[in-house]
């Protein structure tokens, strides 16, 4: 099914299921341990032998000599693999950065080096111990303030079209006449995916078949990029990744477990099953990449912005990408003259990759903080200043309206129901015992990608529905939105509908990533349902276009028939994807939010602690009220760890990142999340799909941490613009004690 | 398999037939190796435990965590495996009736005690109160840490109940009340990256009050 | 992790006999600490004694009307303890800023008292480390430090000690009790009990080989008003960056004792004598002499800060 022009009257708008807030149908599995996740799998493949995973000990440099011989003798051990079995590296995946394995040069600290597969887990992990390694270290690069000054330009666009600097109107001069401005540059650190369950692949052969059992948010990438890296055909592989225990992008890609897994497997003729262990992840895996920025603003004196420059400097490895935290700058907020550039050094540090929100949320950590200090400059409500600067166009193509933008609506609501207008605007003014109490806002703006997506939905004899895709769920509740799709498109319970998900068997979806997994996967099928409600019109002699789908049966006119009667002979299988044409190109689709924290910060030790979050969302149909708000707050539970404690330590001699486990590697717990309130403008968007959907699941993460900032900063009155704001970046400007 | 001859696979077959050959013939090894000591056979010990109201008896390499044990040998896979460090909660189950951290146990530390893991709760057809209040609540998204956390939050209601001081309780002699702030801090060991803990403490107030 | 092999000891003298006579052998406790160690061969027992059957998990009156805490209490059983939380109530708020509440129905007292160093260098075997492995160098020094120690460090080691519960003990004036291989009993106070880096960081504490601690003792209490502040990026289950224990008097005298700062709790009792003239008096006592690195140079500061809010509090 092509969207070309915007969607009419379907019958997603019953919301009769969809738009209902709804328990997650795989709850009853989770909540039991019932769900089996990737390393679980003891119902497939029998007689899986354990591997362990070695990583490189230097940073930078090559293996010189690799002894696994007393690791080979050791006791259960069926097979030692050796990067240097192979003469060089492993073909990248796709989107791989640094080559996962094989060869002798090492280019990152943690990298898969070795694999030891043995009879037990604790056989295998002994063994990988007695590998002993020599190197030939190198002088790496490890520090990006270091390497920033030179690094160069990464080009906006390509071509002929390529540019360094993309420039809008006269930015310094604007700038140079505008009454008000600021000026000021940002930090924001490397950031851990760091999800619960560790990349883990249970690999097992038959014949030249290889099937993977593994955790994976894109099944059709992961197959593709499997395929390349061990040189086999796509059609002799089968990734299988039901149930995954979390990614936020650090599990897009094809990763060491999936490769060492098969390799062992394959070694040892029999299936391999494998864990990164938690202490070789951090490095082992991607990261959000650090950045440095620079943001200028030009105002008049009523607020109205007049010039915005907002530069961003990150590091990669070779061949890598920066990190866009321009990205939502270029759509945010309108100003005549405006100027942007990337600029990309080269580090010998693991892979910088996509995180959730990429780009946007360590961009909007720095835009908003910055729009924050430009109210306070201008004596203006923050909240009016991003009021008189919004913009329904694309500000850099103003014939390219937003499809929907409701910006306005959601700071206004936000503001109300937060209580904004107690905010005092000059900071440190509230203090409550030991506790200095602040409010913050900010906005938050992601787009909301159209993508291919395939499904297929099969009405069985028995009147049920099997939904087939490999779409993922990666904790976002596809799983029940496409239940919820199913249910109201073929009127039926949303228990008479069975999902199966992660086979690359099945038809390829969006997958799960850059939030465009919900929108994308339900639309696809919703093409499929449709060929289904036609084989059942056709199969039951209805017009399908007259046909009613309500209460398990389909009518027209005064005839009505129970829909199982369709599949009496036989199931009935509507097989479909969505594709996009221009329509969400001359659009701009996109999410907005407004965010309002409230915290207290100890006057005493400079601690923080959160007290209110709420986050107005404006994201097209909200199609599971339920997990769609799971999603926000959880994004916002990783946009207070961005803006408090979360910070990969670079050890800038040794060139990896030091805290590399659990314990050392901060993420928020329990204690520091309060209730949190969400509110969805709903507002169902006709150029978006035929769901009329939009992503949500990074939305919550764009801007909550500026608005943590922003908060403690009125709090304080003392404004950190390094990230994570610790209590040491404070602690001296904090007021006086007795 | 048609792969081209530069394929991973042939020339891990290298490997595979060093492998081969040091399991089968230790002379295949070079002579410095030959010389060390070869490494003896793991200890192994036999231990009986109940999970889940069952008796287990088993014969485990030393080695093996609580946690493996009942993941790999008994196949409970409910109970995760995060960190493997005590860093996460993910491998909360309770033994004797307190909540502990799987990964940081021996089986064989376990010799006669009683293990509920998270099957021992409740199943899909037969929720625990707190399994059912964590379907209505949301209070999960990937599912991962998720039977960690419940284990934890029964077991958190019962150490409330149970007058186990904690650390935000203003006055430490007092019985502590079953606020959201008392049961945000006595959750903290259970990580859950997803961030669904805002929905984690309304799921366990819900099973609080229904108690109370 | 390396095969070992695992006894359960029916005495302490038999546990203290059976790690003595076996070169590699540990005495395993909760396990908390040790298996976490154990599993990056940071730790490498050959034989484990399991002390858990041994019975000193009592908390008893001594004829000093102060307190004996068998070290097998768990750390949750100690904080829950009545008497411990009327009398010493720093020592209770102290165990529960400490891990989560898993990991303290686990660890035990004296496992508590041996735990190992946090320091990221220590727990990565890549790296050099004179705890880990005597002569190779500290990476912390010039490293990240951020977590590391002020004071009492040395050009070997700046490691920190990351008990909780220490901190509060060594306030109290407690005192530890061991057995021997030999049977012999002796007792070591809290003060002397961990040592400082020098030249020999590898040894944490002043235990010999075979050495089983059997008890904590407290000394009669001492009134007051018992508070314990922990420090942090996160706001449970995370390491101090600095905590502070102090007991307070009505007249605002009283102890002091910093942790997260040194390899040992950290109290300067000459310093207290200045407790009546505020923070800052006393914490230029207590860290005099301090050699912090640029990361951690904070602390300092933070900790004058953080004994200001304990007295602040104190008075109400």
């Amino acid at each position: 099914m092509k969207f070309e022009t915007p969607a009419t009257q379907n019958p997603i708008d019953q919301m009769k299921v969809i738009g209902r807030a709804t328990d997650r149908i795989d709850g009853p599995l989770k909540t039991t341990g019932m769900a089996p996740y990737a390393y679980e799998r003891h119902d497939v493949a029998s007689g899986q032998a354990y591997g362990y995973i070695v990583g490189a000990a230097i940073a930078k440099g090559r293996i010189t000599t690799m002894d696994t011989s007393r690791a080979k003798a050791a006791p259960g051990v069926l097979t030692v693999l050796s990067t240097l079995d192979h003469d060089k590296p492993l073909p990248l995946g796709m989107m791989n950065i640094a080559h996962l394995y094989g060869g002798a040069e090492i280019a990152h600290y943690h990298q898969a080096i070795a694999f030891v597969v043995a009879e037990t887990f604790e056989q295998a992990r002994a063994a990988a111990s007695l590998i002993q390694t020599e190197y030939a270290r190198d002088k790496g690069r490890f520090d990006l303030a270091a390497a920033a000054p030179s690094a160069p330009y990464e080009p906006s666009g390509s071509g002929a079209d390529a540019k360094d600097i993309e420039r809008v109107g006269d930015f310094a001069a604007a700038y140079a006449a505008a009454p008000v401005t600021i000026d000021q540059r940002y930090t924001t650190p490397g950031e851990s995916h760091a999800m619960m369950e560790p990349f883990a692949t249970i690999a097992g052969w038959e014949s030249e078949k290889l099937t993977i059992w593994t955790s994976n948010q894109m099944i059709a990438w992961n197959k593709g990029s499997l395929a390349k890296a061990l040189s086999l055909k796509p059609e002799n592989i089968r990734v299988d990744s039901p149930y995954i225990g979390g990614g936020f992008g650090g599990k897009l890609f094809l990763r060491a477990d999936a490769v060492l897994a098969a390799l062992g497997a394959k070694a040892c003729g029999r299936p391999v099953k494998v864990a990164m262990q938690r202490p070789l992840m951090i490095n082992n895996a991607t990261h959000r990449p650090a950045t440095i920025q620079r943001i200028q603003l030009g105002a008049t004196k009523d607020g109205k912005l007049t010039a915005i420059h907002h530069s961003s400097t990150s590091s990669n490895l070779p061949d890598g990408k920066p990190e866009t935290a321009i990205a939502q700058t270029k759509m945010l907020y309108a100003a005549p003259n405006r100027e942007y550039w990337l600029k990309l050094a080269v580090t010998d540090l693991p892979e910088g990759n996509a995180m959730r929100a990429p780009g946007e949320a360590p961009g909007l950590m720095v835009l908003e903080m910055a729009m924050d200090e430009l109210a306070e400059k201008l004596g203006m409500d923050p909240v009016e200043l991003r009021v008189v600067n919004d913009t329904q166009v694309d500000p850099g193509d103003p014939s390219r309206p937003f499809s929907q933008r409701h910006l306005v609506e959601c700071l206004r609501t936000g503001a109300e129901k937060f209580g904004w207008s107690r905010r005092h605007a000059k900071p440190a003014q509230v203090r409550e015992g030991k506790w200095l109490i602040g409010m913050g806002m900010a906005v938050g703006f992601r787009d909301s990608p159209n993508t291919k997506s395939a499904a297929r939905i099969r009405l069985e004899k028995t009147g049920r529905l099997t939904v087939e895709t490999d779409m993922t769920d990666i904790g976002t509740g596809t799983y029940t939105i496409m239940a919820q799709t199913a249910a109201e498109m073929m009127g039926v319970p949303i228990d008479h509908v069975k999902v199966i998900l992660g086979d690359s068997d099945f038809p390829v979806s969006a997958g799960s990533g850059g939030q465009w997994g919900a929108n994308n996967a339900t639309s696809g099928l919703y093409a499929a349902c449709v060929k289904l409600r036609e084989q059942v019109a056709q199969q039951l002699g209805f017009n399908a276009a007259d046909a009613i789908f309500a209460d398990g049966k389909v009518s027209a006119g005064n005839r009505s028939v129970p829909l199982a009667d369709a599949a009496r002979s036989g199931p009935l299988t509507g097989e479909d994807g969505i594709d996009y044409g221009d329509i969400v190109k001359k659009n701009q689709l996109s999410t907005f939010a407004g965010h309002f924290v409230e915290v207290a910060v100890d006057a005493y030790t400079g601690e923080t602690r959160i007290r209110r979050m709420l986050a107005v969302c404006d994201a097209g149909r909200i199609l599971n009220p339920k997990s769609a708000r799971s999603q926000v707050i959880g994004a916002m539970v990783m946009g207070a760890g961005a803006a408090m404690m979360e910070e990969l330590a670079v050890d800038k001699r040794f060139g990896y990142f030091v805290n590399h486990d659990l314990a050392s590697y901060e993420v928020p717990v329990h204690a520091d999340i309060p209730h949190q309130e969400v509110i969805f403008l709903d507002y169902p968007d006709d150029k978006s799909s035929p769901m009329k959907a939009k992503g949500i699941g990074e939305l919550g993460l764009c801007g909550v941490g500026a608005a943590i900032a922003n908060a403690i900063y009125n709090a304080t009155g003392v404004r950190v613009r390094d990230y994570p704001i610790t209590l040491d970046k404070h602690l001296e400007k904090l007021p006086a004690i007795a | 398999m048609s792969a081209p001859s530069h394929s991973s696979l042939d020339i891990s077959r290298r490997a595979v037939m060093v492998s081969g050959a040091a399991t089968a013939a230790m002379s295949a090894l070079p002579a410095d190796v030959q010389a060390a000591p070869a490494p003896s056979k793991p200890a192994t010990m036999p231990v009986s435990f109940k999970v889940n109201g069952k008796d287990v008896s088993l014969t485990l390499d030393t080695r093996t965590t609580l946690l493996d044990s009942l993941r790999e040998h008994l196949k409970l896979t409910g109970t995760k495996k995060g960190c493997d460090h005590g860093q996460c909660g993910a491998c909360t189950v309770i033994v004797n009736g307190e909540r502990i951290n799987s990964c940081l146990s021996l089986a064989v530390q376990h010799q006669g005690d009683e293990v509920t893991t998270i099957e021992g709760l409740g199943t899909p057809d037969d929720l625990h109160p707190m399994q059912a209040a964590f379907v209505t609540y949301d209070g999960y998204q990937c599912g991962y840490c998720t039977p960690g956390q419940i284990c934890s939050a029964v077991s958190v209601l019962k150490e409330i109940e149970a007058g186990i001081p904690s650390h935000v309780q203003e006055d430490i002699t007092a019985a502590p009340a079953f606020t959201n702030m008392e049961m945000r801090e006595r959750m903290s060991g259970n990580i859950c990256r997803c961030g669904a803990y805002s929905n984690i403490a309304e799921a366990m107030a819900a099973v609080a009050g229904a108690k109370a | 992790m390396k095969s070992f092999t695992y006894e359960r000891a029916k005495t302490p003298a038999q546990a203290a006999a059976a790690v003595a006579k076996q070169q590699g052998a540990k005495f395993l406790a909760g396990g908390t600490n040790l298996l976490d160690l154990m599993k990056l061969e940071i730790e490498t027992p050959t034989h484990l004694v399991d002390v858990q059957d041994l019975k000193l998990d009592r908390i008893e009156r001594t004829d000093e009307g102060g307190l004996r805490i068998g070290a097998l209490v768990t750390n949750t059983a100690l904080a829950a303890d009545a008497t411990v939380r009327r009398d010493y109530g720093v020592l209770t708020r102290a165990i529960v800023a400490g891990a989560s509440g898993q990991l303290r129905n686990k660890a035990t007292t004296a496992g508590n008292l041996l735990q190992r160093t946090r320091c990221p260098y220590f727990y990565d075997t890549n790296q050099p480390c004179n705890k880990r492995k005597p002569g190779t160098g500290c990476a912390a020094i010039g490293g990240f430090s951020r977590q590391l120690a002020v004071i009492g460090s040395s050009d070997h080691c700046i490691a920190t000690y990351p008990s909780d519960m220490a901190v509060a003990m060594r306030l109290l004036d407690a005192t530890v009790e061991t057995v021997k291989a030999d049977g012999k009993t002796r007792s070591i106070a809290m003060a002397d009990f961990h040592r400082l880096p020098g030249d020999t960081p590898e040894r944490d504490n002043e235990l010999e080989r075979g050495e089983l601690i059997t008890a904590v003792t407290l000394p009669r209490p001492i009134g007051g008003t018992h508070l314990y502040h922990k420090v942090r990026d996160r706001a449970s289950y995370a390491f101090a960056l600095v905590s502070v224990a102090a007991v307070i008097q009505k007249d605002g005298s009283g102890r002091a004792a910093f942790g997260g700062v040194a390899a040992r709790p950290w109290r300067v009792e000459a310093a207290e004598a200045a407790m009546t003239q505020g923070a800052r008096a006393v914490a230029s006592g207590v860290f005099a002499g301090a050699k912090p690195t640029e990361e951690n140079q904070f602390k300092i500061l933070l900790a004058e800060r953080t004994l200001a809010s304990v007295m602040a509090q104190a008075k109400g």
